[in-house]
């Protein structure tokens, strides 16, 4: 009797609310798409060390050297070292004024560099800006040079008069 | 100095990041949430006055729901990289999280929901429409033709069960959006426990006035007369959610006020001169003093049905511009002053380009385009025969 009447039910339901699978599939299909669609894109070892593609190490490292740092550069140009050193710019590094020059170090001979063009150089760093602390040195360029170059009065490596 | 600039301004603050396409994405994910708590007004509280517009809120939240996403991608510049948020999302990331929120709400909730509704109307139109059409409502029929009355009652109570986990989804939705803002800790404009709530009433109440003045549209257009007693309850409820949105704002104020924290002059300073016109004119006034006294003239009186009709179709309107004021005071504001408290900056909106003015108009009529669709799709017209 019971039996009878829960089986009763229960087909009643297949027929009443069937219907609602369909919807659930189509979602368990977008599901499953999406974790297909994902395993075959997502890299393998994502993940490794940290948030990111592992493989990405090994690609940055194998891009070439652009700077050379300044320990390199030193070691053939004693002379702006040493004036360097003695000056305010002591701690500008020198391929921050004279851009990357790996190659260069590398191979002097073959790799000339070109000399910074001094009329903007000097006034990336120097110029007047209320967002600088106010102890660094800034000039209003156009006023302060009166048109001349930088380096007519300042030596770039040791720009004290 | 820099044109545009007065007094300090931090270097990575002179120019504004986010621009109007930002300033869209709140307002149109509230106004999905706002419309589907209309929506569920109906069908969970039984507000049965408000029964005409259940589909058609429905068709709003879905149309701009679709379109909520493309403002971000518009502005990453990547789109197609977003779609790495799916697949690898980082737990830390509010908006990663915020990408399964919104599929969960989009499949789980909106579709679902809309789908149990139509069912019995897709399966009829299967039945007698021809070519195009008709595959397209066979499709949208799953392959089952099952419309019987039990089959329908089942429909109905399933629907709602997702309108009643829709709420919190809903809520979750939107919630989520002022969460965004609120948890930027270094901007004291933004950062505030309260901006998820305020937010989210803001959506009520600009969804809600979204689907008065769009049924009120649809009927004159479709030349039917507007059921006044359905619009009377939308403007009344639309009333009550702008108390509680306005009186949230307004201790959200009267806090920042009384607190007075470091930034506080700072950010009094913004409001009374670049916020000035869209703050305080705008937002507080136009977009929502004057529709608050118009709905509660409305409380207090009655009015006659045509002056009723207008006085409705103004204060939504109002209430669209002051909720999009607020939308815009909220990101375009939090980018004008600088962290230092000492400066602020402009906004100057670009015309033509990715993120310019046009893209913003574009985004913004395009939702109306798919709701156009979907009513051709699916009419949510329902005044001949009432459930
Ligand atoms: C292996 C030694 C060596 C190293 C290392 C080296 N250079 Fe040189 N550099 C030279 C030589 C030699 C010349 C002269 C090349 C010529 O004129 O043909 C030169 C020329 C230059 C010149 C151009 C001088 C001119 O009058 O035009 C600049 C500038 C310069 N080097 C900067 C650098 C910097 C910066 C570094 C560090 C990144 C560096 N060099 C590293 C050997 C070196
Ligand atoms: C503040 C920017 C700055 C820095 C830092 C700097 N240089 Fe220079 N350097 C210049 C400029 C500018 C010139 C070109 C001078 C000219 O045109 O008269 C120059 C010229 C040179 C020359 C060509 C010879 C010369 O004196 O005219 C060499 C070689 C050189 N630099 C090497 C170096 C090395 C090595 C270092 C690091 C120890 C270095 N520089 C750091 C700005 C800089
Ligand atoms: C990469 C940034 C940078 C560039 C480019 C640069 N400088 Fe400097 N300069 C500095 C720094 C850093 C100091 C040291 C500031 C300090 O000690 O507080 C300095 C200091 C100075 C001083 C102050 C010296 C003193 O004794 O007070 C002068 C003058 C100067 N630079 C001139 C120049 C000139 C001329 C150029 C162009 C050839 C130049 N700088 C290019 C970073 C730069
Ligand atoms: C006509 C010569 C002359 C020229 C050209 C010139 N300076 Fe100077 N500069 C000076 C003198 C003189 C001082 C003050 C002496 C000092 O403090 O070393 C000075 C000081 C500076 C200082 C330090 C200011 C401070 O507050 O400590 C900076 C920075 C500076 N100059 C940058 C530049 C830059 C950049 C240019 C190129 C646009 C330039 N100068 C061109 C003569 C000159």
């Amino acid at each position: 009797m019971w039996f009878a009447r829960k089986e009763g039910v229960v087909r009643r339901l297949v027929r009443d609310a069937g219907h609602l699978i369909r919807p659930a599939l189509v979602l368990l299909a977008g599901v499953a798409v999406f974790l297909v669609v994902r395993s075959a894109i997502v890299p393998k070892a994502f993940g490794q060390y940290g948030h990111y593609r592992p493989g990405a190490l090994a690609l940055v490292r194998q891009r070439p050297i652009a700077y050379a740092g300044q320990d390199t550069c030193v070691v053939c140009h004693d002379d702006e070292a040493t004036a360097r050193a003695a000056g305010k710019h002591a701690h500008v590094a020198c391929e921050a004024c004279h851009g990357a020059l790996a190659q260069h170090a590398d191979d002097p001979a073959a790799h000339v560099p070109q000399l910074p063009d001094v009329a903007n150089l000097c006034r990336r760093c120097h110029e007047k800006d209320a967002a600088k602390p106010p102890t660094f040195p800034q000039v209003v360029t156009a006023e302060h040079s009166g048109g001349m170059a930088c380096n007519q009065c300042h030596q770039p490596h040791n720009p004290h008069l | 100095m820099i044109p545009g600039v007065n007094g300090f301004m931090y270097p990575n603050e002179v120019e504004l990041q986010w621009s109007v396409l930002i300033v869209l994405y709140p307002y149109i994910t509230g106004l999905v949430a706002g419309a589907f708590i209309l929506a569920s007004l109906e069908r969970v509280f039984k507000v049965e006055a408000v029964r005409p517009t259940y589909r058609l809120a429905l068709l709003t939240a879905l149309a701009f729901l679709l379109v909520a996403p493309l403002p971000l991608q518009l502005h990453l510049g990547h789109p197609e990289r977003s779609f790495e948020m799916y697949l690898t999302p980082h737990t830390s990331s509010a908006m990663a999280m915020f990408g399964f929120v919104y599929l969960w709400y989009l499949t789980v909730v909106l579709l679902l929901e809309i789908w149990l509704e139509y069912r019995a109307e897709i399966v009829g139109l299967a039945q007698t429409t021809t070519g195009i059409r008709r595959l397209i409502y066979r499709a949208l029929t799953l392959g089952s033709y099952n419309v019987s009355p039990e089959a329908r009652r089942i429909d109905d109570k399933v629907g709602y069960a997702v309108t009643v986990i829709g709420i919190p989804s809903a809520f979750l939705l939107h919630g989520y959006v002022g969460f965004i803002f609120g948890s930027v800790k270094a901007n004291p404009w933004w950062s505030s426990p309260l901006m998820p709530i305020v937010f989210l009433f803001s959506a009520m109440v600009s969804g809600i006035a979204a689907v008065m003045v769009l049924y009120v549209v649809c009927s004159k257009l479709r030349k039917v007369p507007i059921d006044m007693r359905c619009l009377d309850t939308i403007a009344r409820y639309l009333f009550y959610t702008f108390v509680i949105d306005f009186t949230l704002e307004m201790l959200d104020l009267v806090h920042r006020t009384y607190e007075a924290d470091e930034s506080f002059r700072s950010l009094d300073f913004m409001v009374h001169t670049r916020l000035w016109f869209s703050q305080v004119i705008l937002q507080i006034m136009l977009g929502t003093l004057v529709p608050l006294a118009i709905l509660a003239a409305n409380q207090l009186w009655r009015f006659s049905v045509g002056v009723r009709k207008a006085m409705y179709m103004t204060a939504g309107g109002l209430t669209l511009i002051g909720i999009f004021a607020m939308r815009w005071n909220v990101v375009i504001g939090g980018q004008l002053f600088s962290k230092s408290f000492l400066g602020y900056t402009s906004y100057k909106m670009e015309l033509v380009t990715r993120e310019g003015l046009l893209s913003a108009i574009a985004l913004m009529i395009l939702p109306f385009v798919i709701f156009l669709v979907l009513i051709k799709l699916l009419p949510p017209w329902q005044e001949e025969k009432p459930r």
